[in-house]
């Protein structure tokens, strides 16, 4: 991180402790130590939502600006919170798969993977050959809208008001019509059951996947040509909100963030569950780690998605699409803990479950990749103006069904 | 040159704006009141109860078994037995509901219901303009019971499975009456 973020923003001290634990302090005993950089200025604070229909939902900022330029920056979480976990633990194994689709509203397909994977690891069921192949399609499938859609906002952030975005919904769009000719539903899809998926694949669905794909990989050509060498979008964004290597490994962020920052981590390469080590794909990296970095990874992501979905569909084997010994209801695990995790489009989204034998989990807990993403949005603020925070927050990419939960 | 990657990005957005006069895969609006887009074989929405013959409520396949009110993740049905039981299908005695409510304003719409349904009873409907003038939320039995016609109709391929096992029961029934019949009384 550069010298002067650090001094401005990490060592703001206080004047007077603040009155209540956990009240922000008024800007007005704000300053900052040492040379006084701020002195004789007057620090504003804004407070950056829960309404900001740039915060991507209910998110709030408690920003100090000095002029334009960040000084502090406090995430304020918890307007979505729902209780997710709790209700978890009072109902069923199985009625706890649709509430997973509404974590992350975006891509329900690997929230039921990462949960249903923690139950098998749970319960010891095996997952049959063509079952992982169905996971690993709609699995990638929901990377690829993920990631237009991220790219989409993000340039909505940038000000590009509408047309990348207007252009990545089109492309989910058909995306989504997949997962509802599949599981029924647009975006909640509650497809994935422990030991396999729930249905088996429509007649000509992979047709029409394949055409879809196919599709997807030509919108590429042509996002890119609209998008990569953009002089706005490059002004904007390179050297922007800046996530120095360490600071990512030791705050714990994953996905597209940490690897924008030149972290070979992907859990498809690292786990390897389910069936991804019969897959040849690449893992893209970045060099700064900064918001043109953060939006490249998407679009080299989606490519290798791409890639992956070729195989997939190449190499599915028939067969049973649910392990035959499943039981839909009465999962009662023997006592233990599993921890089942997945590489999610957005990082690594793990599910914690500990069994006492009872037909509900003790213990349910949620390891989201936005909310611990989120963490580090201070750090890589400071210094910025308030029309980069923008853009930072929207390259982090966040769901917050998943940070508040 | 600077504002290259801006022109190139224009002329992407000129071609797409061409195309959405002519371009059939721009012109995806659907107007939607006047037009309306052929529903999936699997689109769900809301659940109803499947009857037989022509009685909406005498026909009901729901035997208040409640496993569906168990299972639901939002604990939005509401069942109440009857106590006196009644011939099914296969002619077994069964229980049916007196009551039978979801709660609409908490379903959401996840299809569990169905799934856990042992009776072929709850299914999935794909109706989706669901406004309606008045408050009432809660859909009583009568206003979920559909024919089984509907459901061949709203799902073709899932009901055709569904028939076959159940003539496929009721034809083993027949069967292991007629290889043991039940001595008259005299």
């Amino acid at each position: 991180m550069p010298p002067h973020l650090k001094a401005a923003g990490s060592d703001v001290a206080q004047a007077s402790p603040p009155a209540g634990s956990g009240s922000v302090p008024l800007p007005s005993v704000l300053y900052a130590p040492g040379a006084g950089d701020f002195a004789g200025h007057d620090l504003l604070e804004i407070a950056m939502g829960p309404h900001h229909p740039s915060t991507h939902g209910v998110f709030r900022m408690n920003v100090v600006l000095d002029g334009e330029t960040v000084v502090k920056l406090t995430p304020v979480f918890g307007y979505l919170h729902r209780n997710h976990e709790k209700i978890a633990e009072k109902n069923s194994y199985l009625a706890s798969i649709p509430y997973t689709d509404r974590l992350d509203y975006i891509c329900s397909m690997t929230n039921n993977w990462a949960y249903v994977l923690s139950v098998e690891k749970l319960a010891g069921l095996a997952v049959p050959e063509r079952a992982e192949y169905l996971r690993v399609i709609v699995g990638e499938l929901t990377r690829l809208q993920n990631h237009a859609c991220l790219v989409g906002f993000l340039l909505q952030d940038m000000g590009a008001l509408g047309t990348p975005m207007m252009y990545a919904f089109r492309e989910r769009e058909k995306i989504l019509d997949l997962f509802e000719s599949l599981s029924g539903s647009r975006m909640m899809c509650n497809y994935m059951r422990f030991g396999g998926c729930r249905c088996d694949l429509p007649a000509g669905w992979l047709e029409q996947a394949v055409k879809v794909v196919a599709e997807f990989d030509s919108f590429l050509d042509h996002f890119e040509a609209l998008l990569n060498e953009n002089e706005i979008l490059r002004a904007r964004s390179q050297g922007v909100g800046v996530l120095p290597r360490d600071l990512a490994v030791n705050a714990g962020v994953t996905g597209p963030c940490l690897r924008a920052s030149g972290v070979n981590y992907d859990l498809r390469k690292v786990d390897q569950y389910g069936i991804y080590n019969r897959f040849k794909f690449r893992v893209p990296l970045g060099q700064h780690g900064d918001v043109f970095d953060r939006y490249m990874m998407r679009i080299l992501e989606m490519r290798e998605s791409i890639g992956i979905l070729g195989q997939a569909r190449h190499d599915i084997p028939a067969g049973p699409f649910v392990d035959p010994k499943f039981k839909l209801r009465n999962l009662r695990p023997k006592p233990g803990e599993a921890y089942g995790r997945v590489e999610s489009p957005k990082g690594e989204l793990g599910f914690y479950l500990i069994s006492d034998g009872g037909p509900a989990p003790y213990r349910y807990r949620v390891r989201p990749p936005s909310l611990i993403n989120l963490t580090v949005l201070e750090d890589m603020c400071l210094g910025h103006t308030i029309a980069d925070v923008v853009i930072i927050l929207g390259s982090i990419d966040i769901v917050l069904g998943e940070v508040d939960r | 040159m600077l504002g290259l990657g801006i022109l190139r990005g224009l002329i992407e957005t000129w071609r797409n704006f061409q195309g959405s006069y002519y371009d059939p895969a721009r012109l995806t609006t659907v107007q939607y009141p006047e037009e309306k887009l052929t529903p999936r074989e699997n689109a769900r929405t809301i659940p109803f109860l499947v009857y037989d013959g022509d009685d909406p409520i005498a026909g009901l396949r729901c035997t208040a078994c409640s496993i569906c009110a168990v299972e639901c993740p939002a604990h939005c049905i509401e069942i109440v037995k009857d106590p006196v039981k009644k011939p099914d299908y296969l002619g077994k005695m069964q229980f049916h509901p007196r009551v039978f409510d979801i709660d609409m304003a908490v379903c959401m719409e996840c299809g569990v219901c169905a799934e856990v349904c042992p009776f072929d009873s709850i299914k999935m409907d794909r109706v989706f303009e669901l406004s309606s003038g008045d408050r009432r939320m809660v859909l009583q039995k009568s206003d979920l019971a559909k024919s089984n016609d509907y459901f061949r109709h709203i799902h073709p391929v899932e009901a055709a499975a569904v028939d076959a096992s159940r003539a496929g029961e009721q034809r083993k029934m027949q069967a292991k009456k007629d290889a043991s019949p039940v001595p008259v009384a005299s």
